[in-house]
């Protein structure tokens, strides 16, 4: 009995949660000014996060929050204010066939990748870091052995991938010299 | 498994339902006298002259990816605090690990560096 | 819980390790010593370092030695592809040295990024869990997207590289998404484990999660390869880019592409090759046609090249199909022959332009035959050899490639292979004829040839013609690489 009000409601948390998830993603790319797009994309990153702690997986819903909702974010509001936003606010939404159809597509894709999921024949190989395992020794400990054991190699490409961003961003948008020639 | 955050859920609503009692009750008791000067978006200050939307400078964005980039190091090196006395035995395989990857960042941070994108130029 | 250290062994990364050394070598030269203006020394170091990772790539031949933890390989396959990375990277560095100084895109951050572009392409290669493959991806396509809008005073450049980043960045989604279906099927990211686990259990193949999967993963891989309908950004990228980085996507990213491609559908999901082959049959016809046939309405020589480069990527598909030995190894074979075709005719393209004028149209190649000779002659050899006229390599890749679809019985799609191949002739043969037989309308003055971009010419005709003429000796050795691959 007790077990059963439990399950009801970790499932009505859920949902809760996917509904604002879903709700705030659709008012991310419904949404006219950009600024409000990216704060509805705060609601959906930290809705996401909810998610994570939801599959015990608390180290990546904190580092959702602190890369995601927290960096990401300012980095996009940022982008966002380079814009000129007068021009952007004062277009409109415009109708356009290849909307139609992308949105056709998505649904499809959507549709697809839904059915996929629920259909599934088996499930995958279990590894050995089972759900309670990983709560007994602690989330971020569990990432830290697998990390820095099997995953090293995929660990140290992951900071030349970081030099690369960094080196791209800084050539991309520092001002130049002008040459003298 | 989730008990332990039911006592965060709780604390999460009632801070949200505490906020919205707070915001609530102050529309339906406290008393407005709406003013033009009132409702400007400053109420004290300087009258806004032309757009409000301005243009940022770029040198914003370079701020911020570079703490973007530094951020996602930081989140690396956190597990590896929490695991780093567990490898006993190990010491210096783990220690060399981070150490490689903070070297090759570093090497990104000598190159921001002296590149001159932390200057407020 | 104890602690089980990976096996590290730093002979099988060697090439990556030296080639990622001198990409931060050459990064921090180019702040600490630019030279603004002369920085050409940076390529010729850049140089150094492609030769040195070349030459470590000697000691892991025709070995099979896996490392940290099954992440990466060092096979045949992987090797051969790192080879192929690193001439191109050779090739891409010396057509860059007067090119990038024209185009005042000559920082050390150029060259450094053209070297972690080919480490992530070497890592695409080499890679053996969904992982490595998708860092390496995500390494090369992000250099790649910095290379592309390089040139920022030039609005073509910066289209080019948003869109291709829009663009890139979306099909990385994709990709993404269907690696996380196939890991969440069968729980595991190590390719062979896959297919380990998909073999024990047979229920698994009719499973829609996998097969959903591996339709995200074919868009993924086809656009980075440039397959239609996924091809509609590569004329405006490749117009748009710098004509070096455009000569190096479209031989590079491509061969990583498949690359990547082929290691993930053949090692992993090798059950399933019922299931794909339909879908890359009709990619592979309307890869072939569709480029072949636009590509005849294109003025400008970069867009041609691009339009073409869609047709080439419809050519190696149906050596995919095929999916039997000849036709992988003849992946290989093609992949290295483009590479020289295809970088020689754009170095033509670059030789042919001065600051300021890039002389990119086909109209502007009228009477270069005769004022420049060896060019014009240079030009034709890539040119036919891109058309697949004999005795030159693109003829015989080619008909490496059809041999192996007749071999697996898949006679009409041979059929559509060699009509295309006819149609090619076309507009390859066009500029030939403009080069010869037409009139300049103006006259070209003053080009300045680069002897770096000269050498890449003279190392491109070679190839073309050593890989026509000895063909055998490089399939041969395709044909080892591919050994427990299939």
């Amino acid at each position: 009995m007790a077990e059963n009000v439990v399950m009801l409601f970790q499932w009505l948390v859920f949902l809760g949660i996917a509904l604002v998830c879903i709700f705030a993603s659709i008012m991310v790319i419904s949404n006219k000014n950009p600024v409000h797009c990216a704060l509805w994309m705060v609601l959906t990153f930290l809705a996401t996060a909810g998610l994570y702690v939801m599959l015990h997986s608390q180290f990546i819903a904190i580092v959702q929050v602190i890369v995601y909702a927290g960096a990401i974010m300012m980095l996009i509001l940022f982008v966002v204010m380079l814009l000129d936003l007068e021009v952007e606010l004062r277009s409109r939404l415009k109708f356009l066939y290849s909307k139609a159809i992308g949105g056709f597509f998505a649904v499809l894709l959507m549709l697809g990748i839904f059915y996929a999921v629920i259909t599934r024949v088996l499930k995958g190989n279990v590894g050995s870091f089972t759900p309670e395992k990983v709560s007994a020794m602690g989330n971020v400990k569990a990432v830290g052995k697998v990390l820095f054991t099997d995953y090293l190699f995929p660990f140290e490409v992951a900071s030349i991938l970081l030099v690369v961003g960094i080196v791209g961003a800084v050539i991309m948008s520092k001002r130049r010299e002008a040459r003298k020639e | 498994m989730l008990y332990g955050y039911f006592a965060i859920l709780v604390y999460i609503l009632i801070a949200l339902g505490f906020a919205g009692f707070v915001i609530l009750a102050s529309h339906v008791v406290g008393q407005r006298k709406s003013t033009a000067t009132k409702l400007s978006p400053y109420e004290c200050g300087m009258p806004t002259i032309g757009p409000t939307l301005r243009r940022l400078p770029i040198r914003y964005y370079i701020i911020a990816m570079l703490f973007l980039v530094f951020d996602i190091e930081i989140v690396f090196i956190y597990p590896w605090a929490v695991i780093y006395r567990s490898f006993k035995g190990f010491g210096f395989f783990i220690l060399g690990e981070m150490l490689v990857f903070v070297g090759i960042l570093i090497i990104a941070y000598i190159y921001v560096w002296r590149k001159g994108a932390l200057e407020w130029e | 819980m104890g602690i089980t250290v990976p096996q590290i062994n730093f002979s099988i990364i060697a090439p990556e390790l030296i080639i990622s050394a001198f990409a931060l070598v050459v990064l921090l030269l180019g702040v600490f010593f630019p030279r603004t203006g002369k920085n050409d020394y940076l390529g010729y170091v850049s140089l150094v370092g492609i030769v040195v990772a070349f030459l470590y790539t000697f000691p892991i031949m025709g070995k099979s030695q896996y490392a940290f933890n099954n992440m990466i390989v060092a096979d045949g396959f992987g090797v051969f592809f790192k080879v192929i990375f690193l001439i191109i990277a050779f090739l891409t560095v010396l057509i860059s040295i007067g090119y990038a100084r024209r185009v005042d895109i000559d920082f050390g951050e150029y060259y450094a990024l053209i070297m972690f572009a080919t480490l992530g392409m070497m890592l695409m290669a080499a890679g053996t869990s969904l992982i490595t493959i998708f860092l390496g991806l995500e390494t090369m396509s992000i250099a790649i997207y910095v290379l592309a809008g390089l040139m920022r005073g030039d609005r073509k450049s910066i289209e080019s590289a948003l869109k291709y980043f829009l663009l890139g960045a979306f099909a990385t989604g994709f990709l993404l998404y269907g690696m996380a279906l196939i890991y969440g099927s069968t729980g595991t990211i190590i390719l062979e484990e896959i297919a380990a686990y998909i073999k024990s259990k047979p229920e698994l193949l009719r499973s829609p999660m996998i097969i959903m999967g591996i339709a995200l993963l074919t868009i993924g891989f086809g656009f980075k390869v440039a397959t239609v309908p996924f091809h509609m950004w590569t004329p405006d990228v490749y117009e748009g880019a710098p004509t070096s980085i455009t000569a190096f996507m479209a031989t590079g990213v491509k061969a990583a592409g498949f690359a990547g491609f082929i290691r993930v559908f053949f090692s992993a999901l090798g059950a399933f090759q019922p299931d794909w082959i339909a879908i890359m049959w009709l990619l592979a016809v309307a890869t072939m046609t569709v480029g072949n046939v636009v590509a005849i309405a294109q003025t400008n020589i970069k867009r041609m090249l691009a339009y073409s480069s869609i047709a080439h990527a419809g050519y190696i598909l149906v050596a995919f199909v095929a999916g039997n030995e000849l036709g992988t190894a003849s992946i290989l074979f093609y992949l290295l022959v483009y590479a020289f075709m295809n970088i020689g005719a754009f170095t033509v393209v670059i030789l042919l332009g001065k600051r300021g004028e890039e002389n990119v149209l086909i109209s502007d190649y009228a009477g270069i035959g005769f004022k420049y000779p060896l060019l014009g002659a240079s030009m034709t050899i890539f040119m036919l050899s891109m058309a697949g006229i004999p005795p030159l390599g693109g003829f015989m890749g080619k008909f490496y490639i059809f041999s192996a679809a007749v071999k697996a019985e898949y006679y009409w799609l041979a059929v559509i292979g060699v009509l295309n191949s006819a149609i090619s002739v076309y507009y390859y043969l066009r500029v030939t004829v403009f080069m010869y037989f037409r009139e300049p309308e103006r006259e070209i003055t003053g080009l300045t040839f680069s002897p770096a971009s000269v050498v890449a010419v003279i190392i491109s005709v070679w190839g073309v013609l050593y890989m026509g003429i000895f063909p055998s000796d490089i399939l041969a050795l395709a044909q080892r690489s591919i050994t427990g691959l299939l």
